[in-house]
């Protein structure tokens, strides 16, 4: 089974003078969130879209949803926890409670703000999921990343053919992601705040996607119009 | 839902632009599969067509021929999985005698609007067909051609007179040789001459009574009705060769396309009192009857299957222009794109 999860979490404070968070925005007359659930939404292969927000949102994307996408079953909205991965394993208990966990259980997490992803990527990080348990979508960087211990001088600069930006969708058989993340102490669960390093720590290799540099997150109001841009080359 | 659309800005320059895919318009949701590319994508991408053309349509997403799979659909009539081709061709209204396809008003994928080079195609449900299951995808892909060709037999039976001992087909390529092949089926009992300039090519039309070099006709040869397959340049010599080798009241059906008017000997047109007729493009019933052949009769997918040139995996927008430049190069057969965006 394949369920997408998508973590709205975040109260939007990085998005200026705006109220809500920033997954709530519109762009082309629709919330973010509502464009990024209808990518999963038309992939016949998820069995349930889990949206995960603050538990003051549920209610709201609950209805904002419903709104926005045709009638179905498939979309559920429960609260997420207080950290990313606090907020995935939530998904996970709501699977193993309504569905039960087995070992092709395959969760694909994306980021409510990234509304641009696409159909390959979606499919390369379910297959790649299913053959190695776990996947990362990444491009390749194009600025030189440096490494500075003490926020004053470099301790590092790192050969950029061998460095890769971010992005989401992560995925991961649950059933071991759980394993995983119940073997960490609280320590090390404050540390490994990105569930893909949960996996490489562990020595489980993590496969990579390609993401695309249109698959953006839309975190500061630099972002929200540079979407907005994109969106504006409308068909003649 | 945002789509991401790959099209055509300016000739061998593709690049991306995103749609807005609304879910609740009574459309369904395609994800294609396998795209085939033609020779009018040909002439956009390398810029071969009138600059004033180029300016009036790009930027434009190509592509005209291609099959997908269903992934949203609001109609009973379709569901989730279903394998479809899409019929490029856009009605806008219904004539009763005029065909779809003929209709000034209709509009046409990768000429008046976005093609199917997209993440998803949201299509009138009457704008797709089912295929049988087990379908060879690559052959699928162009059944736009085939229906074109398909088409024009169907025209060319209602339109020719009855006695149809041999038909002639000018041309030895690809739109040449899914012609006799349906010629085939559609006329078993007719004697099929092809008319060719390649020998190689000739050689491959295996399943038809001869073949001739254009210039080794023998001049007593004549045939009761001909298809021309050749367009371009060439048009005018095969055009009026049949002319010359067609005998009296027969009927001319023209599908090869020239960018320029070709000057033909009318005289004789009138004394042999010929008919000439053309055909472009198909509609939903020529789908519905290519597909409904492919089912009825399995042999003609393996025959066009040897039509399938290089198939390119697209994941990557630059193997776009890989599989465009590749196309060029062969001599015949079709380009399959396997559409993974």
């Amino acid at each position: 089974m394949i369920y997408a999860v998508i973590a709205a979490g975040g109260i939007g404070s990085r998005m200026g003078n705006v109220e809500k968070p920033k997954q709530y925005l519109k762009i082309k007359d629709k919330p973010i969130i509502a464009h990024t659930v209808e990518k999963f939404f038309v992939n016949d292969a998820f069995r349930k879209i889990i949206i995960l927000t603050p538990a003051q949102w549920v209610n709201y994307t609950k209805e904002l949803l419903a709104k926005y996408l045709p009638q179905n079953d498939k979309v559920v909205v429960v609260k997420g926890g207080d950290t990313r991965n606090e907020t995935i394993m939530n998904a996970v208990r709501y699977i193993e409670e309504n569905d039960g966990l087995d070992d092709d259980t395959v969760i694909v997490t994306h980021d409510a703000v990234r509304p641009f992803v696409t159909a390959r990527i979606i499919d390369e990080n379910i297959r790649y999921a299913l053959e190695y348990g776990a996947t990362d979508t990444v491009v390749a960087a194009t600025d030189t990343i440096v490494e500075s211990v003490d926020k004053q001088t470099i301790s590092n600069i790192p050969d950029r053919k061998m460095m890769y930006q971010g992005q989401t969708p992560q995925s991961f058989k649950a059933k071991k992601l759980k394993e995983l993340y119940e073997s960490l102490t609280d320590d090390e669960k404050d540390i490994l705040t990105d569930a893909c390093k949960i996996f490489s720590m562990k020595g489980c290799p993590v496969h990579l996607v390609r993401g695309e540099v249109h698959n953006i997150k839309i975190t500061y109001p630099y972002d929200l119009r540079v979407a907005k841009a994109l969106l504006d080359e409308e068909i003649k | 839902m945002l789509n991401t659309v790959y099209r055509l800005t300016q000739p061998r320059k593709i690049e991306i632009a995103f749609t807005e895919i609304d879910l609740f318009k009574p459309e369904v949701v395609v994800k294609p599969t396998y795209l085939s590319i033609c020779h009018a994508d040909q002439r956009y991408y390398q810029g071969t067509r009138d600059p004033k053309i180029l300016a009036q349509k790009l930027p434009m997403a190509l592509i005209h021929e291609g099959i997908g799979e269903v992934v949203y659909s609001p109609v009973a009539e379709f569901k989730p999985g279903d394998k479809v081709v899409m019929i490029p061709n856009t009605p806008v209204e219904h004539d009763d005698i005029i065909a779809e396809n003929y209709l000034r008003s209709s509009k046409f994928r990768a000429s008046g609007f976005d093609g199917f080079m997209q993440e998803y195609v949201q299509i009138a449900p009457d704008r797709l067909v089912h295929l049988p299951d087990g379908i060879d995808p690559h052959v699928a892909a162009f059944t736009e051609l085939v229906s074109v060709s398909v088409h024009a037999i169907s025209r060319f039976d209602k339109i020719a007179h009855a006695r149809r001992n041999i038909i002639g087909i000018w041309g030895d390529g690809n739109l040449s040789y899914m012609t006799c092949v349906f010629l085939r089926k559609f006329f078993p009992d007719t004697k099929l001459y092809v008319f060719g300039i390649d020998e190689k090519k000739l050689q491959d039309f295996t399943f038809v009574d001869k073949t001739f070099l254009t210039t080794q006709i023998p001049e007593d040869l004549r045939v009761d009705h001909a298809f021309e397959c050749v367009g371009g340049n060439a048009s005018q010599i095969a055009i009026n060769q049949i002319i010359d080798f067609i005998n009296p009241e027969g009927t001319i059906s023209i599908l090869g396309v020239s960018e320029y008017p070709v000057p033909i000997n009318t005289r004789m047109i009138l004394e042999k009192g010929l008919r000439m007729f053309g055909s472009s493009r198909s509609g939903r019933k020529d789908f519905l009857k290519t597909v409904e052949m492919y089912e009825q009769y399995p042999e003609i997918v393996d025959y066009l299957s040897l039509m399938v040139g290089n198939v390119v995996t697209i994941r990557h927008i630059k193997q776009i222009t890989e599989a465009f430049d590749s196309d060029l190069k062969k001599p015949m057969g079709k380009t399959i794109m396997k559409w993974e965006k």
